[in-house]
């Protein structure tokens, strides 16, 4: 600085000016060096091929099936049965006798409103759609061809073969084979989410549902209403909240007996690759390559590895976390106590304590708070990283998640496992945090 | 003694701190011994469900721990002169899953910094919806990168773009909280100065807050970036492309590409390591040295 202020003023000037052109540059560099680098995985990545192969149809069913749900009405046109089930499934049908609202039978004529104006009926000479624009679209079955009456020419969204017809509108479908005539209707919501029509409970009210679970008379003699009510719910077959349930505990269970068991092998660990508690410098040097061994090699590999030893399952799991993690807490255990304050050790040393006391009086109450946090802080991280860790070990929510993408047809239960995975994590970040302010704070 | 020197009030009244002190320290003992052992017994219970609920146990796992890689690595050993070949072949997939990573990164830091500018008290843009940017950061960090990447695979297909879409909006969501809690600590001079000649909120980011905070973004960023590369792999082992694709192919292919496996092991191992290393030490230079 003196020898600056001693410069001529144009000597003075000559660096600060070339700081400023160099700043000017870097600020207009950096945005193009950016943008390049973008532009270069776009081409390498086949951005635009993508947006080509992309299926936006699928794009739509997810959608749609996150949020509604189909009735298939079904007639089988040789006896004449008529068969209502949610999603077509046989865990969710009707029972006989009783119909959804919107399907109603009189003199073997069948009405199913689809709403929005539309509507579907079955009578014995074949079947009718009303459209609110396009008028009446009739099929009968003539012999063994199906003849089709309705609006010339033909729009798009009827599809007619001499042997199948099938019509799509925005508020349903219908179709029409020899054997059989079968409507959908999309309603929103998750369809039976609390009972399946197996259960005396699935088509009763909210009001209904509070009366028989407090004064109802027993719908089965041997248990109250409100046990059976709890069973039907959590055995319910087409959801299977008790499974779920216990799938997102076996996760959290992963990140808890993971973390913590990292965190306690660590620990002492720590405190032989720290260099102001460990003076042997090979054994130091030798531990630390140990734990950035364990971190380079990665949970993914550590994962693959464990599987195979230790079969699918949560302990499988829990024991690629402490592995990793055992790795990440020794490093940073070590730094926390190699950050310490000297003076509280020296001060127990005075009083002639030995090793364990200087320890246990003198370095952990300085190191517990940001120990504690950042354990925590992982706790928080793996409980997400358990799902992953979860579907490639086969345990977990993990598993079941990603059981139901590859079926590629219930992604009402994706929505509903990402909806509580989500929970879970929001839950544990708030009980870590909670967990730090207190223990922290308090000690 | 020295006590005698204050007399016996003085004795009396340091008596009571004493009892009061060991007192305190008793029951803070004690406080912490319930919790020790209600610690101890939470992870027993826990160890023991997770035992019960594993296809294998820990016991009887524990001596094939060794077995899988033993064979691994024999098997490799033997083919050994043809790993370095086998590692080259697959470069280019670990170059696609660093470049996946660093998309993300790179996409996911540049949508964090807005969304933590614009949720952080003081500086926010509009100050009333801050809330809402915050609760839509802690949505973004709240979903597994695997739930997006599945779905976004059943649109698009495979691929690296729907690992970087999955990993960019968790990276925007994770290091909008932390560039968010750097900028709250922002000297609000600058902005202020920028305020007094008319900059708009723009301008007063880009020149009063931004360069601020540049250097712990940046570290914050390379951190990410370290843990991004795992992340890529993880994916990539999951359904999306890289070395992590690769990687779940020889394994499915089991025994006759062990070599494969280890070559892919190697590389994976080397990158990462060196990439930890790497960012390390620029961040130590980014906090402690010479930008500062």
């Amino acid at each position: 600085m003196t020898d600056a202020l001693t410069m001529p003023l144009g000597d003075r000037a000559a660096p600060v000016l070339a700081s400023f052109a160099r700043r000017r540059l870097m600020s207009f560099a950096v945005p193009v060096v950016i943008l390049a680098y973008l532009l270069y995985a776009a081409i390498s990545f086949d951005l635009l091929g993508l947006a080509q192969r992309a299926r936006m149809d699928n794009a739509a069913i997810l959608m749609s099936d996150f949020w509604r749900h189909k009735t298939h009405v079904t007639r089988d046109n040789r006896t004449g049965d008529l068969a209502v089930a949610v999603e077509g499934e046989v865990k969710g049908a009707y029972p006989k006798g009783r119909l959804p609202d919107f399907v109603t039978v009189a003199n073997g004529v069948t009405t199913i409103d689809l709403g929005q104006g539309h509507s579907v009926v079955y009578d014995a000479a074949g079947a009718r759609y009303h459209h609110p624009d396009a008028g009446t679209i009739a099929i009968r079955p003539d012999g063994n061809r199906l003849v089709l009456t309705g609006p010339e020419p033909r729009p798009d969204w009827i599809n007619a073969t001499g042997t199948r017809v099938s019509i799509t509108t925005e508020a349903g479908r219908l179709a029409y084979t020899r054997s059989k005539v079968e409507t959908f209707r999309y309603s929103p919501g998750w369809p039976l989410f609390f009972f399946t029509p197996d259960s005396p409970f699935a088509f009763m009210s909210w009001p209904e549902l509070g009366a028989a679970a407090l004064l109802g008379e027993r719908l089965d003699p041997r248990t109250p209403n409100i046990a059976a009510m709890a069973r039907d719910f959590w055995t319910n077959p087409m959801w299977r909240h008790g499974d779920v349930a216990w799938a997102m505990f076996e996760t959290v269970l992963m990140a808890f007996l993971g973390t913590m068991g990292a965190a306690i092998i660590a620990l002492p660990l720590a405190f032989v690759a720290a260099s102001n508690m460990n003076p042997v410098g090979p054994l130091r040097f030798a531990l630390r390559r140990v734990f950035d061994f364990i971190r380079g090699v990665d949970g993914l590999i550590w994962t693959i590895v464990l599987a195979r030893a230790f079969g699918p399952g949560p302990m499988t799991g829990a024991l690629a976390i402490l592995l990793t993690d055992t790795g990440s807490f020794g490093k940073l255990f070590s730094e926390a106590l190699e950050n310490i304050d000297e003076k509280q050790v020296e001060g127990v040393r005075s009083t002639g304590a030995g090793a364990m006391q200087r320890a246990r009086f003198g370095v952990i109450p300085q190191v517990t708070p940001v120990l504690l946090s950042q354990v925590l802080y992982y706790l928080e991280s793996n409980t997400r990283s358990a799902t992953v860790i979860g579907a490639i070990v086969g345990g977990g929510i993990g598993l079941l998640l990603t059981q139901a993408i590859q079926t590629q047809k219930d992604w009402e239960d994706v929505a509903y496992y990402m909806v509580l995975i989500v929970l879970t994590v929001i839950a544990m970040d708030s009980l870590s945090g909670w967990l730090r302010r207190k223990l922290i704070k308090g000690g | 003694m020295a006590d005698t020197a204050f007399g016996h009030g003085r004795t009396d009244g340091i008596a009571q701190v004493r009892a009061a002190y060991l007192d305190m320290v008793r029951r803070r003992r004690m406080y912490g011994g319930i919790l020790l052992i209600l610690f101890a017994a939470l992870m027993t219970a826990s160890f023991g469900l997770a035992q019960s609920r594993n296809a294998g146990g820990l016991v009887d796992g524990l001596p094939m721990v060794l077995s899988f890689p033993s064979e691994v690595i024999s098997e490799a050993w033997e083919n050994r002169a043809e790993v370095p070949a086998l590692i080259a072949e697959h470069v280019p997939s670990l170059v696609e899953t660093v470049n996946i990573a660093a998309v993300s990164t790179l996409l996911g830091a540049l949508a964090a910094a807005a969304l933590a500018l614009l949720s952080t008290r003081g500086l926010a843009r509009w100050p009333a919806l801050t809330p809402l940017f915050r609760r839509l950061m802690d949505g973004m960090r709240a979903i597994p990168e695997i739930v997006i990447a599945l779905m976004l695979i059943y649109i698009l297909g495979g691929g690296p773009v729907p690992a970087v879409a999955a990993i960019a909006l968790h990276t925007a969501g994770a290091l909008g909280k932390l560039f968010s809690e750097v900028a709250e600590n922002a000297d609000l001079k600058p902005v202020e100065g920028l305020t007094s000649v008319g900059a708009t909120w723009g301008q007063r980011m880009w020149l009063g807050v931004v360069p601020q905070v540049a250097p712990n973004w940046l570290s914050y960023a390379l951190m990410r970036f370290e843990i991004n590369v795992r992340a890529s792999a993880i994916l990539g082992f999951v359904g999306s492309g890289g070395i992590g694709y690769n990687l779940k192919i020889a394994m499915q292919w089991g025994q006759g590409r062990y070599d494969e496996v280890v070559a892919i092991f190697l590389l994976l191992f080397v990158t990462i390591v060196v990439i930890d290393r790497l960012s390390d030490h620029a961040r130590t230079r980014l906090v402690k040295g010479s930008f500062a």
